[in-house]
């Protein structure tokens, strides 16, 4: 490559890193600006508003609630989705095609649809089990599944499931063994990015809560919003911020155990990064 | 050789009977018997889809059969999970587990049998050693080449002492030298460890090599079964005959259990042969050529084409006219064999097998 060749691919990079980082900042800074004022127009800058966040009750009520459903959401879509998928690949290939489109079909229908047709088993839910907002995590796990299915999915074809799991099998391994301490290990970063893609959607789920009359993270801000327009900016500026820190956790937790060294013949090569495709999540390297 | 003299005796004896096994409506398996003697190497050879590793998967518990028995030293093994029957595997993709370390790979199935942590580590050790790896043990699967992966995998699954080892094409994803290395290698270590092997091969030569029996197989029999000399210098069928080593189809008449091809007179592996014309399958190193004064054309009379040069023997085609023969010898004596030479074939009086079906010899 020549130097001005480099140079203004250099510069390219450059160029799309900042118009990028602007486009995600400005928004940001402008909302944490906002949280930090006061409500007059020369007032002096405070942390009224953040400190508002854990003084109302609603809202810690609603973000304990957020977070309690995206464990669970996250918890229950790898306990389905994993064994099943696994278990498709390996004994009935044939079916691989049906599991993708069942997975796939709550993208296609609109949130407010499947609301729709889940009102009248949310209202015997709540006669007949509990009235729980833990309850929305049913609904959350329909939601997330096409794109922790795609992820999942990624992740199974980056290695060769039959050939290990029989390996393991031949060395006394039990099924459970073979999942715990063959497949997720080395599936470890699709598995990583299920669920913090499963996370970031039930944080950011508005429309079924909404719908159901659950007060979740993004309905309080929706409410609190009405009364404080500082504090509700505050929380959603501290949600996207915590959303960051996981992706930025997540992304050095998912790294390969050890420096990736060339080997012989390279024709086997692993850690790759697993992301999704369309770059919902992308693995900062 | 029907039983692999050396090792310390560990190796038990294995019986498949009468397995079968369908997939839809192709048949996999269509009745494979076979007892492989303790600490003896089987191969099966065979064309791929003659069922040879459906046999292999059968005998893992991999897969099941649809009716038959294994019986693996006495025990029958038909309904035991594969992870419950003690038999080793090598399989022809890598199957290292990429996030653990050679030695950990190794350490792996000594973990499930509960054997305790020092044993398992210097028992690790001896066995990286065994294989020649003793210096990559704390490498990962991505660090090594291809045949430092097949080697470990074949010290893990020895590692936990199985009963039976088997070996699925495990040379076939490397490169020629390495797998001819490694070829010798794994029969080395399994006459030191003496455990009962089956190995499973598309490829005649590795077979041939290092099998103490070869299982030739197709459409899911065993078409024949004995020590590499035998199958390659008085195979059984036709099939074994055009699968294991090169083989001239040459037009003749079979008459009263001899077969004349081109005016030579041959004997018939099977002289109850009905009359008429046929097709007999003669090796190339039984047809020697002959330069001499009288070269009168006749049916045996040909001109060299081509001369390929093997190492220590050459192969040579003869242009019979009405098509070509191929002829193996000596390199000593091929030397004065250059294209254009007029030659006389010789075929040697060695008892020959009838093709099975009537299509086209390689001369017509």
């Amino acid at each position: 490559m020549t130097r001005s060749r480099r140079f203004k691919l250099q510069l390219f990079r450059i160029t799309i890193f900042i118009v990028l980082g602007a486009f995600f900042l400005v928004p940001i800074g402008a909302m944490l600006e906002f949280s930090t004022r006061g409500n007059a127009i020369n007032a002096p800058r405070n942390l009224d508003a953040w400190k508002n966040i854990v003084q109302t009750p609603d809202l810690v009520s609603a973000i304990t609630a957020s977070l309690e459903l995206a464990v669970i959401t996250c918890l229950a879509m790898l306990v389905l989705l994993l064994p099943t998928m696994v278990w498709v690949r390996l004994r009935f290939p044939q079916l691989n095609r049906a599991i993708e489109f069942i997975c796939l079909i709550p993208l296609t229908v609109p949130a407010i649809a499947l609301v729709v047709g889940m009102v009248p088993i949310y209202r015997w839910i709540n006669i007949n089990l509990s009235d729980s907002i833990l309850t929305l995590a049913f609904a959350y796990l329909i939601l997330v599944l096409p794109y922790s299915y795609r992820a999942l999915d990624a992740g199974l074809s980056a290695i060769d499931l039959k050939t290990l799991s029989e390996a393991a099998r031949s060395l006394g391994a039990r099924w459970g063994t073979v999942m715990l301490r063959v497949v997720v290990p080395n599936m470890s970063s699709a598995i990583l990015n299920a669920s913090l893609i499963s996370v970031a959607l039930v944080l950011g789920e508005f429309t079924f809560a909404n719908l159901l009359a659950y007060e979740n993270l993004q309905v309080a801000i929706n409410y609190v919003s009405l009364v404080d327009a500082g504090t509700s900016i505050a929380v959603a500026v501290a949600a996207l911020l915590f959303a960051f820190a996981l992706l930025m956790i997540l992304s050095f937790v998912g790294r390969p155990p050890v420096p990736v060294a060339k080997a012989e013949d390279a024709d086997f090569e692993l850690g790759k990064t697993v992301s999704l495709s369309g770059g919902l999540v992308g693995r900062a390297r | 050789m029907t039983t692999g003299a050396a090792g310390p005796g560990r190796g038990v004896e294995v019986r498949l009977d009468d397995l079968q096994r369908r997939y839809g409506n192709a048949t996999a398996l269509a009745g494979l018997t076979l007892t492989l003697a303790p600490g003896e190497l089987v191969a099966l050879l065979g064309p791929s889809g003659c069922g040879k590793t459906t046999a292999l998967r059968l005998l893992a518990g991999l897969e099941e059969p649809d009716s038959g028995r294994v019986v693996v030293d006495g025990v029958d093994v038909t309904n035991v999970p594969a992870n419950r029957r003690d038999i080793g595997m090598v399989f022809q993709a890598y199957s290292l587990f990429p996030h653990m370390s050679a030695m950990r790979n190794v350490e792996f199935g000594m973990q499930l049998h509960d054997v305790g942590p020092a044993e398992r580590r210097k028992r690790a050790g001896d066995m990286l050693e065994l294989v020649g790896l003793s210096a990559h043990a704390h490498k990962y699967a991505h660090q090594m080449s291809g045949g430092q992966q097949q080697r470990v995998a074949l010290a893990r699954a020895l590692a936990i002492e199985p009963k039976v080892l088997l070996l699925d094409e495990p040379l076939s994803a490397l490169d020629a030298k390495v797998r001819s290395r490694l070829r010798d290698e794994i029969r080395r270590v399994q006459l030191e460890v003496g455990t009962t092997t089956l190995f499973v091969t598309h490829d005649q030569e590795e077979a041939l090599a290092i099998a103490d029996r070869v299982g030739v197989m197709n459409a899911g029999r065993l078409e024949q079964l004995g020590p590499p000399t035998t199958i390659y210098s008085r195979p059984a069928t036709p099939f074994v005959a055009e699968f294991v080593g090169l083989t001239n189809r040459l037009a003749g008449v079979v008459k009263d259990g001899e077969v004349d091809v081109r005016g030579a007179r041959l004997p018939l592996v099977k002289p109850d042969t009905p009359n008429g014309p046929a097709i007999a399958l003669v090796r190339p190193e039984a047809v020697s050529l002959v330069v001499d004064g009288d070269m009168v054309p006749g049916p045996l009379i040909g001109t060299v084409i081509a001369t390929a040069f093997l190492g220590a023997t050459s192969r040579i085609t003869v242009d019979m006219g009405d098509g070509t023969v191929l002829a193996q010898m000596p390199t000593s004596e091929a030397g004065a064999l250059s294209a254009g030479t007029r030659v006389r074939l010789a075929l040697r009086k060695d008892p020959v097998l009838i093709a099975r079906d009537e299509s086209k010899p390689t001369e017509a």
